[in-house]
């Protein structure tokens, strides 16, 4: 009898173990996607915007620095004419843009300036200014290793947020349009 | 009640259930070790580390053994020799920079100021002797191991004008 | 208009699929009719949304319809219409619909071809499929819509991936997936099984043609894949152990596991425990291979951007699905029937142990496709884990299988006495042996290690063929009449076991011929070289400019010359698509039945004399290797025509069950 038992008990664990083999796959899987490199907090946030001195897109033969927007909330968005995800985050950025609450700034990235000019005539244009960092200095400074990507920043030059990837309705009703409020309020 | 037990001693001609079991159980020992060796033996010998250039820069990469190294293609370092097929080039993280050697046909999203994942040695040069170059199908798609060494050297070289 | 109709399409068919899901399995369990008689019903109604929705995305691909994000992100004006078509699912949105739709395919077929099925079961099997039906909807219209809009609408869309742009491409995703999905009708059967409490013979002869059928699918779809990878990436190689090709193997091995287990519990009775849980595996690992790769877990050359909100979802999903089937199995398995005896030394022994194997096989792949994000998690550094890895530890399993594949096909159900075990094997052992350590010394190899690892290959292929021929001959042997007439008496399910293995035979030579005796060359070539490889050499005539479609290419001409005399001209091309302003090496293959010669372009050389630097293979036997395949997806073809399947299906159900009426599971 006891020895019976024994057995349909052992078989129970053994009947087990897939289920226990799957939690423990489970879990890395969910310690894997929480390392998402997307994830990963930028070093540059809290601190000063880098210096840069870059012409526009607009007029080549302006140069502008970043003192050209002290005293202001805005965003500073990377995009490029080559990008495909700026696609899905541009009508947003347009419609961001009608309510006028902080400027938008573009930073036009290892692009074609002729390019870049047809792709906000094709796609529309929401940026007060779109500055060319052709050669990707700036871009190298600002620690972009991908496109698109979006720096909040106040009005005392210090980077509060940087976005990875495109931006979608979540992110700027959830998190970026949230922390405008707070820092307008400073 | 369950399968192959020793509850039927009439089961079976040629062989006792217990007999029976016995071997089942030494082939189930011995192909569990075997392939326990294999994997252990082969994980051990085939595994490839990943290091950024600073890594490279500090010594912190092997010297005697393969391994990966990620990054950007340096603007400008692009360079062929005469017989058209070793190619010459940096990788850099924005904080150091790795010279690196190769020799073939380059994949064809390889670039300068695109990311570049190349397996291969160091040779007595500190030069980087890169046996295959990888470059991912996505042109905006940067490989996580890149982006994590350039945020790295970001990090560092931030923290080091603060000081 | 049109995209609004998908997706409304979509809407109700997940409404349909959750009634579907939740009706019949309450309807089962608690004795209901009305609600069982709902499954067929809805799963065809599911269907019928899914194919408007399916062919909605398809139109607003084929009018150009920017408007939709999908479209405008993966398609333009200039790319011709078949890719076009293709380019529905080349997204990940696009990828996922397809998915689903074949889940409906799948289950509609189910609701078609069950009449003579207990209306219990088909309840149970549609409610689990419906089930999945809902989760993978739900997960599409709230993560990846495929119809969503952009405003305001572009002129012009973004063109399809150029890899993409291939015919192996187009077909590649719909038979991978057709594979793929096909096995959730294997876990459903399961499901159904440990919920209703009776698994028993009929259980797996209802399961079998499905099962059959999805693996033909993943065969063919895995064979399609690695001869795009092969002459679409340029790199001449066939399997990379990538993850995502790992990702499909994997349900690959189990399925074939899976497939021989099954035909054990049919026949014998035995091992239900054993095949329940392939059956929950293998559809298991196809959602992983699927699912996992598109979370951005696991990175590889296919992943599609990642969205962390895309990859939570995947994995609370997997959870329910996998970790439900695996904890119903573990609390109901213990309850399900009793196992039937056999002798150590029989034919259900060898197909235990090639069970053992496959499944140990896909453990180590699985593995070694995690390994890396393990380390990660732990923090113990990045790493890769090479294709060395892979190959030191499959091919020693491999070798072990291929022993047993040539007994198990010998020896006799029950118990098969050794000593005439052996008087069969003695004349396969023996041809096996000379062949295998003649053949390489004849081809002109001399070095003890490719003598030893073409030994090692030819050996597997030879024990396969001549095994196979012995299995002929033993049945043969009792039978009365011409050699083609007891050819005929054979079941074409014999015939299709023995052309299955036939064709692992020939991929197993085709592998090692092509590891054996490949040859490779990087050069650099001005107009008029000629580069020897292998046999042959090719004559690098000139560059010309090409206009595509969509794209401009530099078009190189290439003499391929044997012996001096030309044979024919290969054209390879490095082409420069507008859209992606990404360069694209298509090669250039002069295919034979004994072999490939391959040319590639690497990049132009700017020497004054118009200098490219070329690659250049001589890839003897690799036909092969797809034939092997073809011939295994023959052989799942020539089992499913088995007679007793078309008897099966024309009976009645009350026929069938007469005398075999459904005890009620006791609670």
């Amino acid at each position: 009898m006891f020895n019976e038992k024994r057995i349909a008990m052992k078989k129970k664990l053994l009947l087990l173990l897939p289920l226990l083999i799957f939690a423990v796959l489970a879990s890395f899987f969910v310690v894997g996607l929480d390392r998402n490199p997307r994830e990963i907090p930028s070093p540059l946030v809290g601190k000063p915007l880098p210096e840069f001195s870059l012409p526009t897109l607009d007029a080549p033969e302006q140069i502008v620095t970043k003192e050209r927007f002290a005293g202001q909330v805005w965003l500073l968005n990377v995009w490029a004419s080559w990008c495909v995800s700026c696609r899905s985050e541009h009508p947003l950025l347009l419609e961001y843009a009608k309510t006028n609450e902080t400027p938008i700034i573009g930073l036009n990235y290892k692009d074609k300036m002729p390019d870049a000019k047809a792709w906000l005539q094709r796609y529309g244009n929401p940026y007060e200014m779109s500055i060319v960092d052709a050669d990707g200095r700036f871009g190298i400074d600002l620690g972009v290793y991908g496109v698109p990507e979006t720096f909040l920043i106040g009005k005392n030059g210090i980077i509060s947020y940087k976005h990875i990837g495109p931006i979608t309705e979540e992110s700027l009703r959830n998190i970026i349009i949230p922390k405008i409020k707070e820092l307008k309020q400073q | 009640m369950t399968g192959q037990q020793a509850a039927n001693p009439q089961s079976g001609s040629g062989m006792s259930a217990r007999k029976k079991r016995f071997l089942w159980i030494g082939f189930g020992l011995l192909l569990s070790f075997a392939i326990t060796a294999l994997v252990v033996k082969g994980l051990s010998a085939n595994v490839t580390y990943f290091y950024s250039p600073t890594e490279v820069a500090q010594n912190v990469a092997p010297k005697d053994r393969a391994f990966r190294i990620g990054g950007m293609v340096e603007e400008k370092s692009l360079r062929r020799a005469a017989d058209g097929l070793t190619i010459y080039f940096g990788v850099t993280d924005s904080a150091h920079t790795v010279k690196a050697v190769y020799t073939g046909i380059l994949p064809d999203l390889f670039a300068e100021g695109k990311g570049v994942v190349a397996q291969g040695k160091l040779d007595e040069n500190g030069v980087f002797q890169a046996t295959r170059v990888l470059a991912k199908h996505d042109e905006n798609y940067v490989a996580p191991e890149v982006a994590e060494a350039m945020d790295k050297a970001h990090k560092e070289a931030v923290l080091k004008t603060l000081k | 208009m049109i995209p609004e109709i998908g997706q409304f399409a979509l809407i109700l068919a997940l409404i349909l699929a959750l009634v579907q899901g939740t009706l019949p399995l309450v309807g089962a369990a608690q004795g209901i009719p009305v609600w069982m008689f709902l499954s067929r019903r809805t799963a065809q109604g599911v269907f019928f949304f899914l194919i408007l929705a399916f062919g909605c995305l398809i139109y607003s691909f084929i009018v150009n319809d920017f408007s939709v994000l999908n479209v405008a992100s993966n398609s333009n004006t200039q790319l011709p219409l078949h890719y076009r078509i293709a380019a529905s699912w080349g997204s990940h949105e696009g990828s996922i619909l397809m998915w689903v739709f074949m889940l409906g395919l799948w289950s509609c077929a189910v609701s078609v071809f069950s009449r003579h099925l207990p209306e219990e079961v088909v309840a149970r099997v549609l409610g689990v499929m419906g089930l999945v039906t809902a989760g993978l909807l739900l997960f599409l219209l709230f993560t990846s819509n495929p119809f969503e809009r952009l405003f305001p609408v572009p002129t012009e869309g973004r063109d399809l991936n150029p890899l993409l742009q291939d015919p192996g491409m187009v077909l590649h995703p719909p038979m991978l997936y057709m594979g793929y999905v096909g096995f959730s009708v294997a876990f459903a059967f399961a499901v159904a099984a440990l919920l209703g409490g009776r698994l028993d013979a009929t259980w797996a002869r209802w399961s079998r043609p499905w099962t059959t059928v999805a693996w033909c699918f993943l065969t063919v779809g895995i064979m399609i894949g690695s001869w795009w990878a092969y002459y679409e990436l340029g790199w001449g190689g066939w399997w990379f152990w990538d993850p995502v090709e790992n990702a499909s193997l994997l349900p690959w091995l189990i399925g074939t596991a899976l497939i021989h287990s099954l035909a054990v519990t049919e026949k014998r009775g035995t091992f239900k425990i054993w095949t329940v849980l392939l059956a929950i595996c293998a559809f298991s690992l196809s959602l992983l291979g699927t699912f996992l790769v598109r979370s951005g877990v696991l990175t590889s050359v296919h992943a599609f951007t990642t969205d962390p909100r895309r990859g939570l979802f995947i994995l609370v999903f997997l959870g329910l699905v996998i970790g439900g089937s695996l904890a119903l199995f573990a609390f109901r398995a213990p309850r399900v029937g009793t196992q039937g005896k056999f002798e150590f030394i029989s034919r259900e022994t060898a197909l235990l142990c090639n069970n053992i194997l496959l499944a140990v096989a896909c453990g180590t792949v699985l593995l070694g496709t995690l390994y890396p994000l393990f380390l990660d998690a732990l923090n113990l550094g990045k790493i890769s884990v090479g294709p060395p890895y892979f190959e030191a530890v499959f091919v020693p399993i491999m070798a072990l299988l291929i022993v047993l594949m040539g007994i198990g096909a010998i020896a006799r159900w029950k118990e098969s006495p050794l000593a005439e075990l052996w008087e069969k094997l003695r004349a396969p052992l023996a041809v096996t042996v000379v062949c295998a350590v003649a053949l390489p010394l004849i081809l002109g190899r001399t070095h003890w290690q490719s003598v030893a690892l073409l030994a090692l290959g030819f050996g597997m292929a030879f024990w396969i063929i001549t095994t196979l021929i012995v299995s002929v001959t033993d049945r043969l042997r009792h039978l009365q009449g011409g050699l083609w007439y007891k050819l005929q008496r054979q079941p074409l399910s014999f015939w299709g076991m023995w052309f299955a293995h036939f064709g692992v035979a020939i991929f197993i030579i085709g592998v090692t011929v092509v590891k054996g005796f490949e040859a490779e060359r990087d050069v650099r070539m001005t107009p008029g070289d000629v580069i020897s490889v292998g046999d042959y050499a090719f004559r690098f005539v000139g560059i010309e400019d090409r206009q595509g479609p969509n794209y401009h290419a530099a078009r190189g001409t290439f003499e391929l010359l044997k012996d001096d005399k030309k044979v024919r001209n290969l054209y390879p091309e490095k082409r420069m698509y507008f859209a992606h302003g990404m360069p694209m090496t298509e090669a250039a293959i002069d295919s034979g039945f004994f072999g490939d010669r391959y040319v590639s372009l690497g990049e132009e050389i700017n020497d004054g004399k118009g200098s490219w630097s070329v690659r250049v293979y001589y890839k003897p036997f690799i036909t092969w290797l797809w034939g092997g395949c073809i011939l295994m997806t023959l052989g799942g073809v020539l089992a499913l025509s088995d007679r007793r399947y078309r008897v099966y299906a024309r009976k009645p159900a009350k026929e069938l069950l007469a005398g075999h009426t459904l005890p009620r599971p006791a609670h």
